[in-house]
């Protein structure tokens, strides 16, 4: 019986199994150093912030996986050997595979920083670094202050779970507004004020110079690159961002740039060798998208597609429209299609925001053709549905902004506000 | 900001509960027979000492805070994840129940027409005030818990100062309560003496009393108004609540008017992510909820049919007629089912089948060897007791809310209500009501299943795109307020296309879901 060997239990890794198991009888060996059972990493942040307990982060319970004959293995792969077709682990024990699935996610960055490796200085990415803030910053008494460094998805989480128990954050995010390498200035200028209505200190436009140590080589402080201040804490998150964790393929012979390289198919340059999730590189970004997605959904619909290959219906990863979501601190954003923090040359956009409660959505479309490229929307949720349907139909802006209430996923009884949305769109194209 | 550990309270949350602690510590001086001078000012205090504590610490609670999700910590409370200070209230709360159904005059409930003392004496004002007659145990329960519905609402309402449907709904419980479980009942006393207590909402089998001999003879004997009365008791079976379920779901009844819902929504939602969201726990409970409503629907026939007669000129609804009807209707129930849904249920058709059969078997053993006092050769009436002391007080009272911080809040909704049992079962096969899954934005968070107080996995339907069409749902919609992706929307819509599987969800490459998702 073939035998399918995926390294790494998340998303990935384990969409790919389970498709596998529907599709055929092969064996299948998911082998992961992390934990021995698939979780969500997303919700990771709120075991920290009590409104969970780590067994409800798994979304299968144990019985599953023998029931579905999917094996698992808690240990670290050490090498690969693709010409004999083995792994081996860090024990120094060999398990060989017909096919191998690399799914190893990501790793946080670390840019040199002096100081990086000090105790209390830790990345918030896996079930270690959870269990390592819950040491370094178990309540405000232990932790009178703590910053993070950094300011994307996850750096914002770190500071909400970190104020969860109200211990003091200090945000340092390096560029003049929160995420707007993502976010248009708008947004971005929304989420710094809710960010400072939580009461984190959100330093904009500020690099971390260093981090000082006491006597027991523990954090102590952080040094701003611009201004030379001091700041006293006993835990450092470094959020800068991730990149793929695939140090233990260097010397493979597998393909590797900055992660592992993969065409269409999701395949490496050695046979029966493929990559999925955040840990892949294409070689080419598929349409407008980046050459690594560390995302959920991509590394989700990179197993569903994978598995198909494996079970002999070669197919190409052939994402559709692109769509997203994340929450920040209590604003919920989805995005779908494309809106970019700056406008292309043949691009314009619509804007509209609530006057006081903090909801907004942003709209991009095609200047002069008027087609629908894609939206933002903050504080107002959306049906992925009919977002899809109407980026597959090509809608011109106005029919969106028309039908905005057939996309609209708030519960019942929430205030609507597509009557306040058409009014200001109709004004818009009066001035312009 | 309070600088206060989530791990413990902040200052002003002690402050609250040593008010609320005060209000309970009358009532406990009464429980002990202290003598206390003016009872009134003492109930008004106590009742109030109770409610100002919890307004009280709510306003410290959620007070100054910014509008979103409030679960901060409760996994380190030990109140709301069975520590310590939750092992305790559970006993509390079940010696209290076992007292107050078994022995009301440790309560100091006279007997026989005797003063009443201790804590059931200090609740005579109000229930004169009302009334005008002396309260019962049943009376101090009443008033105990539509406070806490009060009370723990005004909670619940603050807590979700950013869900207009939670707010509303919660609204709606506490009308409920007050009005129709508390008020009206009284009020209908003071008019009509003779009428038995009628908690309007309270519907067949939830209320497994209502048709009763005395029940039934109480309404009888009270004219056209307890002839409406009873008229509407069983329109609300029959008519009312599968028209409103087709419309709404069950939540219209059970998180909206239900005075069990009401109590578990409100001064149970700090237990609600205790309830349990195993595989086994859901056979268990379609096991135990199931049984159960074939109990109860055995039991009402039985109690019933002892109390006919045999000749239909003392009158038209006799024995024999009477079980014609309920096989008759059964049946009908049974056909419908079975012809259009037969699919759908796939295995369960089996085991419905099967149940079926027993029901009508039981019946037709009972009119061929029961009697007047007999069926199945035991008296009706000891059926009747049997029922009112395993499901009415044990199951429902006792284990139902004694142990809401050990089971969570709905473990009796769940594993045992037989009007939430059919009502469930309509929701599944007959109803416009879903909770639909937002295309492919599920990250398997798991926010949605820990906070279910029903136990419903609602992340397994999430994750695979699915709507969530389950019997047990009472649409609270807390699963749909804490999802951090805006996943899930509780909503009426068409019955069509209703329930949804897929494998490829709806973002990946369109070629391939057609591939994945036709067969």
């Amino acid at each position: 019986m073939e035998h399918i060997v995926i390294i790494g239990n998340g998303i990935s890794g384990v969409t790919t199994a389970r498709h596998i198991r529907k599709l055929s009888d092969k064996r299948i060996t998911i082998i992961s150093a992390e934990t021995k059972y698939f979780f969500s990493r997303t919700a990771l942040m709120y075991i920290y912030m009590g409104h969970m307990q780590f067994e409800h982060t798994q979304p299968y319970e144990p019985w599953f996986w023998e029931k579905n004959r999917i094996e698992l293995k808690q240990a670290a792969v050490a090498k690969v050997e693709t010409a004999d077709k083995n792994l081996v682990l860090s024990t120094g024990e060999t398990i060989s595979y017909d096919k191998l699935v690399i799914a190893t996610g990501s790793k946080p960055n670390k840019f040199g920083w002096p100081g990086q490796d000090l105790k209390g200085v830790q990345g918030m990415y896996s079930k270690q670094d959870l269990d390592q803030l819950e040491a370094n910053a178990p309540n405000n008494e232990v932790c009178k202050r703590a910053v993070v460094v950094g300011g994307g998805l996850i750096g914002i989480e770190m500071a909400e779970m970190l104020s969860s128990r109200n211990i003091p954050v200090t945000f340092l995010v390096r560029e003049k507004s929160f995420w707007n390498g993502v976010l248009p200035a708008q947004e971005s200028e929304m989420l710094n004020k809710h960010i400072k209505e939580h009461h984190i200190d959100l330093r904009l436009g500020t690099n971390l110079k260093e981090i000082l140590s006491d006597e027991n080589g523990h954090a102590r402080a952080v040094v701003i690159a611009e201004t030379g201040e001091e700041l006293a804490c006993s835990v450092v998150g470094l959020t800068a961002g991730v990149s793929p964790n695939i140090d233990f393929l260097r010397d493979s012979g597998i393909e590797i740039g900055r992660g592992v390289k993969v065409n269409r198919h999701l395949e490496t340059n050695i046979s029966d060798i493929y990559a999925i999730g955040d840990c892949a590189e294409q070689h080419e970004g598929i349409d407008e998208r980046r050459p690594i997605e560390a995302v959920w959904y991509t590394g989700r619909m990179m197993g569903e597609t994978l598995a198909q290959t494996i079970c002999g219906n070669k197919t190409a990863y052939k994402p559709g429209h692109w769509f997203n979501s994340a929450k920040f601190l209590d604003i919920e954003y989805q995005t779908y299609g494309w809106v970019w923090a700056q406008p292309k040359e043949h691009e314009a956009r619509f804007y509209w925001e609530h006057s006081d409660e903090q909801k907004c959505i942003h709209i991009n479309y095609n200047k002069t053709t008027r087609e629908f490229i894609g939206i933002n929307t903050f504080g107002i949720r959306m049906r992925h549905e009919v977002f899809d349907r109407w980026l597959t139909e090509k809608q011109s802006v106005d029919h969106v902004v028309k039908h905005l209430k057939e996309a609209n996923f708030d519960p019942e009884f929430f205030t609507h506000y597509e009557k306040e949305i058409l009014a200001a769109f109709q004004k818009q194209l009066q001035t312009v | 900001m309070s600088l206060a550990n989530p791990n413990g309270i902040s200052t002003k949350q002690k402050v609250a509960t040593g008010i609320g602690v005060v209000g309970l510590f009358i009532l406990v001086l009464a429980l002990f027979n202290v003598t206390l001078p003016n009872k009134g000012v003492f109930l008004t205090a106590a009742l109030g000492l109770i409610s100002a504590g919890i307004v009280l610490y709510t306003n410290a609670l959620y007070g100054g805070k910014t509008k979103g999700i409030k679960n901060d910590g409760i996994w380190f409370k030990s109140i709301s994840s069975r520590g310590v200070l939750g092992w305790i209230t559970g006993v509390v709360l079940t010696s209290f129940y076992i007292v107050l159904y078994f022995y009301p005059h440790l309560l100091g409930l006279g007997k026989d027409g005797a003063e009443n003392t201790g804590l059931i004496g200090l609740f005579d004002p109000l229930s004169q005030l009302l009334s005008g007659r002396n309260a019962s145990q049943w009376f101090v329960y009443g008033a105990l818990y539509t406070v806490a519905i009060l009370a723990f609402g005004y909670k619940f309402i603050n807590k979700y100062k950013h869900n207009r449907y939670e707010q509303i709904r919660t609204g709606s419980v506490m009308f409920f309560q007050l009005a129709f479980a508390f008020l009206i009942p009284e009020f209908m006393y003071r008019m009509n003496s003779g009428l038995p207590y009628y908690d309007l909402k309270s519907i067949w089998p939830l209320n497994y009393y209502i048709f009763d001999e005395w029940s039934v003879k109480g309404f009888l004997s009270n004219g056209n108004i307890g002839l409406a009365l009873i008229i509407f008791g069983i329109l609300s079976t029959f008519v009312i609540t599968p028209i409103l379920t087709y419309k709404y779901g069950k939540r219209w009844y059970c998180s909206w008017v239900c005075g069990c819902g009401g109590l578990a929504e409100t001064a149970g939602d700090s237990f609600r992510q205790l309830s349990s969201k195993k595989m086994s726990a859901w056979k268990l409970e379609r096991w135990l909820i199931h049984t159960v409503l074939v109990f109860s629907v055995v039991m009402t026939t039985a109690v019933v049919y002892t109390y006919l007669g045999y000749d239909s000129n003392d009158f038209w609804l006799t024995k024999g007629l009477f079980i014609a009807l309920v096989i008759g209707f059964l049946s009908l129930v049974f056909g419908v089912i079975m012809f259009f849904k037969r699919n759908e249920l796939g295995k369960d058709a089996k085991f419905g089948a099967i149940g079926y059969f027993v029901v009508i078997a039981a019946l037709l053993i009972m009119h061929f060897t029961g009697g007047t006092e007999e069926v199945f050769y035991i008296k009706g009436s000891s059926l009747r007791s049997a029922y009112g002391f395993y499901i009415g007080s044990m199951f429902s009272g006792v284990i139902g809310t004694g142990f809401y911080p050990i089971l969570g809040s709905r473990s009796w909704c769940r594993f045992g209500c037989p009007m939430a049992a059919i009502l469930g079962f309509q929701q599944r096969m007959f109803s416009k009501f879903r909770i639909t899954t937002n295309g492919g934005q599920c990250i398997s968070c798991g926010n949605c299943s820990t906070h279910c107080e029903m136990g419903i996995d609602v992340r397994s339907y999430a994750q695979k795109g699915e709507n969530i069409v389950r019997s047990s749902c009472v649409g609270c919609g807390v699963c749909s307020a804490v999802c951090p992706r805006g996943v899930l929307k509780l909503e009426n819509d068409s019955m069509e296309g209703r329930i949804n599987p897929t494998e490829v969800l709806l973002g990946n490459d369109v070629d391939l879901m057609d591939l994945v998702n036709k067969k």
